[in-house]
């Protein structure tokens, strides 16, 4: 590749923001036909840097060159017209819009004025094609999953002659027939020659599609790789810049097995608990000290399954008891009365509240469960949050600073801090450490087991199969909004195993 | 300084003082002392400005949740309809005690119809620019039922007192405004409630998610706006002793809701600022005093308001602050310092 030119050249990017320097020096580059990934923990700047070559943010320093000429990009349209497109994590289409709407909103193709209808849907179905996909272009977005819509952005973002595509995240909602489908469409872009700048927190996706990788870490550029140079273990360092200690600490499961309490007490017993058109009626059964993992694919129900638990949906059927005694969940207040608590997979919208500061979104749930009338005295308040934002090391350690302006690991430990407050008999976590970075995973998932170890049960819902079999003793698998399998995390257990099930159902 | 000019409230309070000095200038007597009450224009703002606070105080607490409220001004007329039906159909009409009970009354209606308000949304589930709505044009038809059509006249200085009456030297009107201000500070800044009403109006779903009862929440929210909304009605009627179902309240929602606005909270709910919406009221009712003060013809009467209002708005926008004054100021120094 070094015969080519590259199409993006970045030289000593600078990017200053009151109190933090965001980006200091960074080269970057991109060559047609190539996909780069850039990667980084979260606040390493990677962010900063795709808003500034999109033109969200303007740069304090550095030159940008876009095929050997200087730009300056002032703002999103000039991005695009100086052919830098960009499909976000969160799809930002109109749903209720139809499929070809999506593609040209905005640049409809027109003549006198009027939209002609057919041209678009014509033009719009081309498009697809050339990426391999044949819909509907007329049905409304919303009747397509998530990952079609993802690539509908993509097409949209192609169409306008795109040499850089950037893709933030495109792969963290998406399942693995999903991610796949995706990875197709990315290649097919490739051949064409588009530069693809490609960022994700799945280190196996990382290195199944990319060609080169650049990691940033606290704004500075560590350096720019290609696959074949570096293993994970090494590329996980580079981006932390220490060892990886603390997850290999947690790697003897054997062990773990063996300290469970083996009289331990059920804190948790659902028999045939279900709710029609969202989980079928299951059994399961949680221990005091004891990780249930609960593994399965994207929309197989596992987060459906979690959810009847805190009465955050209603069960429709079954009994449930908690501590031996029957109860009916009617609302997550009934559940929290019981010692249950729900840390949602959807971080942003059900879980933190963006523009309340650090320390009023901690003692949320558990003023909540006192009431208005009972405010939790400042000192009090300040005591808990200092211990917390300590213990589960939030950083920037400022109580006072509104969440949103936190990253997702760091939004993540206040989530957990919150519930922790409340001393749950039972923890509920649903996909605490999706798109956050290696180094919080870390520290989660050690957490989890900590708290596991000190007698509290633990519920832990997670799409990647290798964190569940670290910390579970015990595995639910579901498929199809089904809970097919219980299984204890022996050593025989692994992820061939687990995934057999997935594929095909129960084994035993 | 900069923190001073930063404040989002600055430009408000500016444009409120630069207001107050052309009256002083316009005015025959801006403060003065009669009969042991304070007397003039200043005066008079205050006064007049009762009703406006106590409408956009219950205001500003139901824009929190993310809602809003429309039927203020129709529950100002059942409420001054209620009460002065009450005290014309007394034997005495200048008996305290009717007075007060015929307060008291047409205060709880005024909640009740803040608990319609609130159980519409939060339990039935209807947005609430539709579900206050109702209210709004069903509740001037109600409050012409109470008064039969007519307009009520009623000769009781008590409840006269409540409008045009002084107490240590101040009038009666502002002093229920400002112990409705206090009332209200307490109720969400010694409580919990405001934490939890930011909360909800944050993001609903994640405030169900940490178990507050938002439901509870919100009825209480919008019974508060009724019965402030009531007691406002109470102070237009006993100041023109009588009940006129048409003209009480007529159009103040608008008024109210922007005065929120001006005070800084958000109409997505959220963050709210109390003392923000009093300025933002005071502030709205100088600006119609001044109007009249400077001999403003009526015809450009909404005309001089708005250019005000958007000025203000301008203020308040980040963007616009940027372009403007952006030029003159120094850049910020920088601080290293490293987020995880």
């Amino acid at each position: 590749m070094g015969e080519q030119s590259p199409v993006l050249e970045m030289t000593g990017i600078r990017k200053v923001f009151p109190g933090v320097v965001a980006l200091d020096g960074v080269d970057f580059r991109m060559f047609p036909g190539e996909i780069h990934a850039l990667m980084g923990e979260n606040g390493a700047g990677k962010s900063t840097l795709i808003k500034v070559l999109t033109g969200v943010y303007t740069i304090d320093g550095g030159e940008i060159k876009l095929g050997g000429a200087p730009v300056s990009i002032a703002g999103p349209l000039q991005a695009q017209q100086a052919g830098v497109s960009t499909v976000y994590q969160e799809v930002n289409l109109c749903t209720n819009l139809s499929v070809a709407e999506n593609i040209f909103i905005g640049r409809e193709p027109r003549k006198f004025g009027k939209i002609q209808w057919g041209k678009m849907r014509r033009r719009a179905a081309e498009l697809l094609a050339r990426l391999d996909l044949d819909l509907d272009v007329s049905a409304p977005l919303s009747t397509y999953s998530l990952a079609i819509q993802q690539m509908v952005a993509i097409a949209r973002a192609v169409d306008v002659e795109a040499r850089v595509l950037i893709l933030d995240e495109p792969t963290s909602s998406l399942d693995a027939s999903e991610v796949e489908q995706l990875f197709r469409v990315m290649r097919r872009l490739k051949e064409n020659g588009t530069a693809i700048l490609f960022v994700s927190h799945f280190l196996d996706q990382i290195f199944e599609i990319s060609d080169r990788l650049t990691v940033l870490r606290n704004g500075q550029l560590i350096g720019e790789y290609r696959v074949e140079e570096l293993t994970q273990v090494q590329l996980v360092e580079k981006m932390i810049g220490k060892e990886l200690a603390t997850l290999e600490s947690l790697e003897d499961k054997a062990q773990r097995n063996r300290e469970r309490a083996a009289e331990a007490k059920p804190v948790l017993e659902a028999k045939g608990l279900g709710r029609t058109g969202a989980i079928s009626p299951y059994d399961l059964t949680i221990n005091e000290g004891e990780v249930v993992g609960l593994a399965g694919l994207l929309g197989s129900g596992r987060t459906e399954l979690a959810r009847l638990l805190f009465g955050a949906d209603k069960a429709d059927q079954g009994d449930l008891r908690v501590a031996g005694k029957p109860v009916t969940l009617r609302s997550p207040q009934v559940a929290m009365r019981h010692g249950i608590a729900f840390s949602s997979e959807n971080r942003r919208t059900e879980g933190i509240i963006g523009e309340l500061s650090v320390r009023e979104n901690i003692i949320l749930a558990l003023q909540a469960a006192r009431g208005w009338t009972r405010p939790i005295p400042r000192k009090k308040q300040d005591e808990i949050v200092d211990k917390y934002i300590k213990a589960l090391q939030i950083r920037p350690a400022d109580p006072e600073r509104p969440v949103r302006n936190l990253s997702g690991g760091n939004q993540q430990k206040v989530l957990l801090a919150r519930w922790l407050i409340t001393e749950p008999k039972l923890l509920i976590i649903d996909e605490p450490t999706r798109g956050i970075d290696v180094g919080a995973k870390a520290e989660i998932q050690k957490l989890v087991a900590e708290l596991s170890d000190g007698g509290m049960a633990v519920l832990f819902v997670s799409a990647e199969l290798e964190e569940v079999l670290r910390l579970s003793h015990k595995i639910a698998v579901l498929r199809d909004r089904r809970l097919v399998e219980e299984l204890e995390n022996t050593a025989g257990v692994d992820a061939d195993r687990i995934m057999q099930t997935i594929a095909s159902g129960a084994t035993s | 300084m900069t923190s001073i000019l930063k404040n989002r409230l600055f430009w408000p309070a500016a444009i409120l003082v630069v207001l107050l000095v052309i009256n002083m200038f316009t005015s025959q007597q801006f403060i003065t002392v009669q009969d042991g009450h304070l007397f003039g224009t200043f005066i008079d703002i205050l006064r007049g400005s009762a009703p406006l606070i106590l409408v956009a105080l219950g205001m500003t607490l139901v824009i929190a949740t993310g809602g809003i409220d429309l039927s203020v001004g129709s529950v100002m007329a059942i409420s001054g309809a209620v009460a002065c039906l009450l005290i014309s159909d007394a034997d005495d009409q200048n008996s305290l005690g009717t007075v007060l009970l015929a307060i008291v009354i047409a205060i709880a209606v005024s909640m009740a119809l803040g608990v319609w308000n609130g159980t519409l949304v939060a339990v039935v589930g209807i947005q609430p620019i539709i579900a206050t709505l109702i209210l709004m044009v069903a509740g001037r038809g109600v409050a012409q039922l109470i008064t039969d059509g007519q307009i009520i006249n009623v000769r009781s200085d008590p409840y006269n007192e409540m409008a045009s009456g002084f107490l240590l030297a101040m009038p009666v009107a502002f002093l229920i405004a400002v112990a409705a201000v206090a009332l209200t500070l307490a109720l969400t800044r010694r409580t919990a409630l405001g934490l939890l009403l930011e909360s909800v109006g944050g993001s609903p779903t994640a405030s169900r998610l940490a178990g507050i009862g938002a439901r509870r929440i919100t009825i209480m929210v919008y019974a508060v706006a009724g019965g402030f909304a009531g007691l406002a009605g109470l102070i237009y009627s006993a100041d023109i002793n009588s009940a006129d179902s048409i003209s009480a309240g007529n159009l103040i929602e608008l008024d109210a809701i922007l005065a929120v606005v001006i005070g800084g909270t958000a109409l997505t709910g959220g963050r709210f600022s109390i003392l923000g919406t009093v300025l933002g009221a005071v502030l709205i009712q100088t600006l119609r005093v001044t109007v009249v003060a400077l001999d403003i013809p009526a015809e450009a009467n909404l005309l001089f308001k708005s250019v005000v209002v958007v000025a203000l708005c301008l203020s308040q926008s980040p963007d616009f602050r940027a372009k403007v004054f952006g030029r003159f100021k120094a850049r910020p120094a920088v601080r290293a310092e490293v987020t995880a």
